[in-house]
């Protein structure tokens, strides 16, 4: 997998942006950045959460029109 | 032209059929030719797993020869794909044949994929594949109580399955009268205990009036098998006497070893059906990247897009639908009742009440669904 990769989870319910990036995370090799791109106003707090429970790096979060820009980093 | 369908499970079968239907003419003519590629001569329906686990329906309910679902004219070969030449626009099989094509549909699937979840294959009961469904009735019919887990691998075909094995697990152990000496314990990967809200917001006070306790945020990381307990990425546990296990999955290896797509998963165009950077080759089902279901439902609504832009491709020179992201699953709420949802890119589902009509129309289609695959219904 590439250092940055983008997942494009906008505009989906099921499974839903989390699970997308829980996905990816999985394969990805400690140090990779992901960037996840979701319109769910959700992400914005269900994500960094997750993150911090199991330890990965939030990196940044903003929303950009409609669209949420998640990047965090694997760090486990 | 020459069109080639590389796996014989739902949506590869309702393609070829639908194909097949609309193009009969050409068929016959000699102007059009299908051909189907398949790495068995059964074929599955794979949601009546669920039911196998539960003792509703036997094994041979669920599977149907191959060749007896498939339209006249499609040539129907056993021979899986290993090699995918995609720039010179052909295959080459297991058995060393070589098919060319002008349209490639691929529809190979996905499968549980247990070896990154450290003891989770040899520790759980599930009802994902064949020989788990049948152990898991065998076990649940002896099971005489104890702590019932239930955990969720990322990604997992049939996102509703977790919600409807843990509501049917209640009403067996509460039918078999022993419900009273089981502490069921449901853990889900995110926040909520569905990644749909609304069917989350439906399911709580579900659980709550079944004494079902759940933890949210839990994505299994290994299991102790000596000690019975499954340790979550987040850092939690769980102790279990009873472990049901929807396991993660992993498209086909063939994809990954032809370099076609992390996982498995082979990146496409989400609403036109196409493999990123290849206007000839469509993908469907499980084995899309696209981030929606891994469902039957899935894979049927694709196949009628598919085999639609395939005849008008033919005919046309262009394709003329696109796919709008629909997807219908039917929500088995215990053993008697059942809801569904229905959604798309666009539109969130909305879930109603539970209603015993509902599970009939379930229980139905599960006997219809072989219309379903020959592109009838």
């Amino acid at each position: 997998m590439s250092e940055t990769t983008v997942i494009d989870a906008c505009n989906t319910f099921c499974p839903g942006p989390l699970m997308e990036l829980i996905g990816f995370m999985k394969r990805a090799d400690i140090g990779d950045e992901l960037e996840l791109l979701s319109t769910d106003q959700g992400s914005a707090s269900d994500v960094p959460a997750w993150i911090a429970k199991v330890g990965h790096e939030m990196i940044s979060s903003e929303k950009v029109g409609e669209i949420w820009h998640i990047k965090v980093r694997k760090m486990k | 032209m020459r069109i080639l369908v590389v796996g014989g499970g739902m949506g590869g079968t309702i393609v070829a059929n639908n194909v097949a239907r609309r193009m009969s003419k050409e068929i016959r003519q000699g102007k059009v030719e299908i051909t189907m590629l398949s790495a068995t001569d059964q074929h599955w329906y794979q949601p009546g797993l669920l039911y196998v686990a539960f003792g509703k329906m036997a094994l041979n309910d669920i599977c149907r020869e191959q060749s007896s679902l498939l339209e006249p004219g499609i040539k129907f070969f056993v021979d899986p794909v290993e090699e995918f030449e995609l720039n010179e626009n052909r295959v080459r099989t297991k058995e060393g044949a070589v098919h060319d094509f002008d349209l490639l549909v691929i529809a190979t699937g996905c499968e549980a994929s247990y070896d990154e979840v450290p003891g989770l294959e040899e520790a759980s009961e599930t009802p994902y594949t064949r020989d788990g469904a049948v152990k898991m009735f065998k076990r649940l019919r002896d099971f005489e109580g104890g702590k019932v887990a239930v955990v969720v691998g990322v990604p997992h075909k049939c996102p509703i399955a977790p919600i409807e094995i843990t509501f049917m697990l209640h009403e067996f152990f509460e039918k078999r009268g022993i419900r009273d000496k089981v502490q069921m314990q449901y853990t889900y990967p995110i926040a909520r205990i569905h990644n749909i809200e609304n069917i989350a917001n439906w399911a709580v006070p579900e659980f709550e009036r079944m004494q079902i306790d759940y933890e949210t945020f839990f994505n299994i990381k290994e299991v102790d098998i000596d000690n019975s307990v499954v340790h979550s990425e987040e850092g939690t546990e769980k102790e279990y006497d009873l472990l049901v296990a929807v396991p993660p999955h992993r498209g086909m290896s063939v994809i990954e070893e032809n370099g076609m797509g992390d996982g498995g998963w082979i990146p496409t165009d989400r609403y036109k059906l196409t493999m990123n950077g290849r206007d000839n080759v469509f993908v469907l089902g499980d084995t899309t990247n696209i981030p929606i279901s891994k469902t039957g439902s899935t894979a049927h609504f694709e196949s009628e897009v598919i085999g639609e832009n395939i005849a008008s491709i033919f005919r046309t020179g262009s394709a003329t639908r696109e796919y709008d992201g629909k997807v219908y699953c039917f929500i088995e709420a215990d053993q008697d009742r059942a809801t569904n949802a229905c959604f798309n890119y666009i539109d969130p589902p909305e879930i109603k009440a539970p209603t015993k009509s509902m599970h009939m129309l379930k229980m139905s289609y599960n006997q219809w669904y072989w219309s379903s695959a020959r592109g009838l219904l």
